[in-house]
């Protein structure tokens, strides 16, 4: 079975593709959803194909913390370890790089950090990070990168960028010579990271813009973090084709549903006594059999409450990623984002981040916003 | 509602019997076992696995009770929305209300007056009445609920364990009175430790137009030797074809004293607190002697019935938790699995252990259907109690 990544539509930079992993036949745009320790907060892996994974991250600092990558390997690898038959893409380890920068020393070896176990100095080397990755088994494996802030300026940035070039090449020498995983990084996944770290919208779009237009064509962006539904749509349009982010499950767990018009939060008074569904358009098990008032009673009360809203807001993402996939192949993607905008915005307050990164895209979404802007600079973006 | 007990299968006390009640189309055999929820639902399993991982019809009795409402939701809206099936979307499992749940709603009997029924739950403390009650009940339309009642544990004076009767009888009558819309009642029967007035309670109440008989006040504190000869006072004294119904005994031996007392129907919170604890249920569903191999277990905290998956041993373990089992955990996860979620205290270890020791728990409570229905019961009930006792035994004299 040949890898590969086959575009089927397009609209303008936008496009639907068909990725060939090992273990699963994807189509893009997608979501994936992030299973940080081998498992999504509570669902089972028929309910995850229920609502239509495709892909599931794995987060390999996590998981080379418990049960350890060497343990995931000589039972099997992680699919099997986790009995989920489609794909699994591993992160390199970076990110959290960033999140205990406070801790971490980077060098050119690696990154060291301290292991939240017992303490002790962790070095995670470029090739480390392959190894430990090809110990799990994923579909899809991600380079080690020397991640920096976006907040932050000067030289340290281009230090980063050509540090990571050269882990990645590292990181290519340092795979096994096997020619499935050859493949893999031949495939080159081009993961447009550092962002998602609060950076503000009309910087992050910019970047998903150049970062887009400047990469081959032939191979798939993956946009690390994102996110909201509204920022996919964006990304999608301006050429990106893969997203994973913990906001619907964790959302779920605060007692927040994801809604065409944006969140409800379940926690609110109001809901006490709303017998709706959630989504009265969505067809989701949760969607189909339970009211708002009930949803309302369990959510932070009762881990069921979570569960119920995990199970709706993937199927939500999901759903959203095959409506991307079909109206860009069924040659009516315009139409579409012009009705989720429409449905997000009735009152056609379309943030100017979003007007701009649209008109990038070369899509009118005239339509949903109440006044044209025009006093844009778009002059530093392609 | 309708109850028969199958004449000819009783051995002894025991019997089994055939329970049909409204929404179920099939009818479920007693004994059986009701699956505690919190808000109608199981505590992680959810309801599309709910119908479809566990047997059925065994797993379409559901208790719950109504005090988990009274934060968050109001009657009313349970009634907009059409009562508790309608809300919890499942419309062919039956629903048995009963006050006391021993997690989240713990009878206070310090509390307790003449006006109420005190209970304790996250919420804090509540004082409910009986109009209160059944306006609540009445509100969520379950297949059958028990009258509101004063549980004492076994060491209260004996005042107070009279007392106790008294209200309860008398509450007995008001949710009578006071019930408008004809569902299916259980008169709820106390006496705390007192054989007297477990006798008088029971006699009371078997004179009461109701349904069947709800049988409180155990799990209080009471030892299981004098439980024995206070279940029977109550039993002796009830009708023969009406369905008798207990909560608080929840280890397998405590059903079995139960079975062997006349009792059809059965709460339990064992699977719930297995499950929170990582223990998995592994007993054999036919005993054998000689078949435990797993004494060595003692250590982990396991024993010849259940297995601790949180202990080391299990790490690298790819076989299921019991390899027989046809339940979903058991189909497609790995003890290994569970033993990592654990470990890493994420959710699904809970979701997949509930489905398994349920499983394993209604599978006991069809052994002893089977035992009943075979004239073997007090050889099974035996069999059992001393091989648990060998174990036991076994496990105390190898430290």
């Amino acid at each position: 079975m040949a890898l590969k990544f086959e575009v089927l539509g397009r609209f303008n930079r936008a496009r639907a593709a068909q990725l060939t992993l090992p273990h699963y036949l994807c189509q893009t745009p997608l979501f994936m959803p992030v299973g940080t320790q081998g498992t999504i907060k509570g669902l089972t892996k028929n309910q995850l194909e229920e609502i239509g994974c495709q892909i599931i991250l794995g987060n390999t600092y996590h998981l080379a913390l418990r049960p350890t990558s060497e343990l995931i390997d000589e039972l099997g690898g992680l699919h099997k370890f986790m009995n989920w038959p489609r794909a699994l893409l591993t992160d390199s380890g970076g990110f959290q790089m960033v999140s205990l920068l406070h801790l971490a020393d980077i060098t050119e070896k690696g990154v060291t950090f301290q292991s939240p176990v017992d303490g002790k100095p962790m070095l995670l080397t470029p090739e480390e990070s392959i190894q430990i990755q090809n110990r799990i088994g994923a579909d899809i494996i991600m380079a080690l990168d020397d991640v920096v802030r976006t907040t932050i300026t000067g030289p340290r940035i281009e230090e980063a960028m050509y540090r990571t070039l050269r882990w990645i090449d590292r990181c290519i020498a340092g795979i096994y010579v096997s020619e499935v995983w050859l493949n893999v990084i031949c495939l080159g996944i081009y993961a447009i990271g550092g962002l998602a770290g609060g950076e503000d919208k009309d910087s992050f779009w910019r970047v998903v813009a150049q970062c887009t237009a400047a990469l081959p064509e032939d191979k798939p962006r993956y946009v690390m973090g994102v996110g909201y539904p509204l920022d996919i749509v964006v990304c999608s349009a301006l050429g990106a084709d893969m997203y994973d982010c913990v906001y619907p499950t964790r959302t779920a767990r605060f007692g927040t549903a994801l809604v065409p018009e944006g969140v409800l939060k379940l926690k609110h008074q109001a809901m006490a006594n709303d017998i709706r569904p959630i989504d009265p358009m969505c067809e989701c098990m949760v969607c189909k059999n339970y009211t708002r008032a009930y949803i309302h009673c369990l959510v932070t009360k009762d881990a069921m409450g979570s569960q119920l809203l995990s199970y709706h807001n993937l199927y939500y993402m999901m759903k959203l990623s095959r409506d991307l996939h079909s109206s860009i192949v069924e040659g009516r993607f315009p139409e579409f984002v012009c009705k989720f905008l429409q449905t997000m915005f009735p009152k056609g307050d379309v943030p100017e981040w979003v007007c701009n990164a649209m008109e990038v895209a070369g899509i009118d979404i005239s339509s949903c916003c109440r006044e044209m802007r025009f006093d844009v600079d778009k002059s530093s973006t392609l | 509602m309708k109850f028969a007990v199958n004449k000819g299968w009783s051995n002894g006390r025991a019997r089994s019997g055939v329970l049909q009640l409204g929404s179920c189309p099939f009818p479920i055999q007693t004994p059986a076992l009701l699956l505690t929820t919190r808000k109608g639902l199981p505590a992680f399993i959810s309801p599309d696995l709910l119908t479809s991982s566990l047997p059925s019809p065994d797993s379409h009795l559901l208790q719950f009770s109504p005090l988990h409402f009274l934060e968050g939701i109001s009657p009313k809206t349970i009634s907009n929305i059409g009562g508790l099936h309608q809300m919890l979307s499942l419309h062919q499992h039956i629903f048995a209300a009963v006050p006391r749940d021993s997690i989240i709603a713990l009878p206070e009997h310090d509390s307790t007056n003449k006006y109420g029924a005190s209970f304790q739950t996250p919420g804090g403390r509540l004082l409910i009445k009986p109009a209160e009650y059944v306006e609540l009940v009445s509100s969520m339309k379950p297949d059958f609920w028990v009258t509101l009642a004063d549980e004492v544990p076994a060491w209260v004076s004996d005042k107070r364990n009279r007392t106790s009767v008294d209200r309860t009888l008398r509450w007995l009558d008001d949710c009578l009175s006071l019930n408008k819309t004809g569902t299916t009642i259980f008169g709820s029967i106390v006496g705390g430790s007192s054989i007297e007035e477990r006798h008088r309670c029971a006699q009371e109440v078997a004179q009461r137009n109701v349904s069947g008989y709800w049988i409180g006040g155990f799990g209080l504190g009471e030892s299981m030797d004098e439980r024995a000869a206070l279940l029977t006072a109550v039993t002796d004294n009830l009708p023969e074809d009406m369905p008798r119904h207990v909560s608080g005994l929840g280890l397998p031996e405590e059903v079995l004293q139960g079975v062997a007392a006349g009792i059809d129907l059965f709460d339990s919170t064992y699977v719930y607190h297995l499950t929170l604890g990582g223990f998995a249920l592994t007993f054999p569903l036919e005993r054998n002697k000689g078949d435990n191999a797993d004494y060595q277990l003692s250590d982990s905290g396991g024993d010849d019935m259940k297995i601790n998956l949180k202990a080391t041993i299990y790490r690298k373990d790819t076989s299921p938790i019991v390899e027989s089992c046809n339940c979903f955990t058991c189909q497609n996860h790995t003890k290994a699995y569970l033993n990592h979620l654990f470990n890493v205290h994420e959710m699904l270890a809970q979701t997949l252990l509930e489905i398994h020791n349920t499983h394993q728990y209604l599978g006991f409570f069809c052994s002893i259907r089977k035992a009943i229905e075979e004239g073997k019961f007090e050889q099974f009930r035996r069999n059992f109690v001393e091989s648990r006792r060998e174990c036991l035994f076994a496990a105390a004299s190898s430290d």
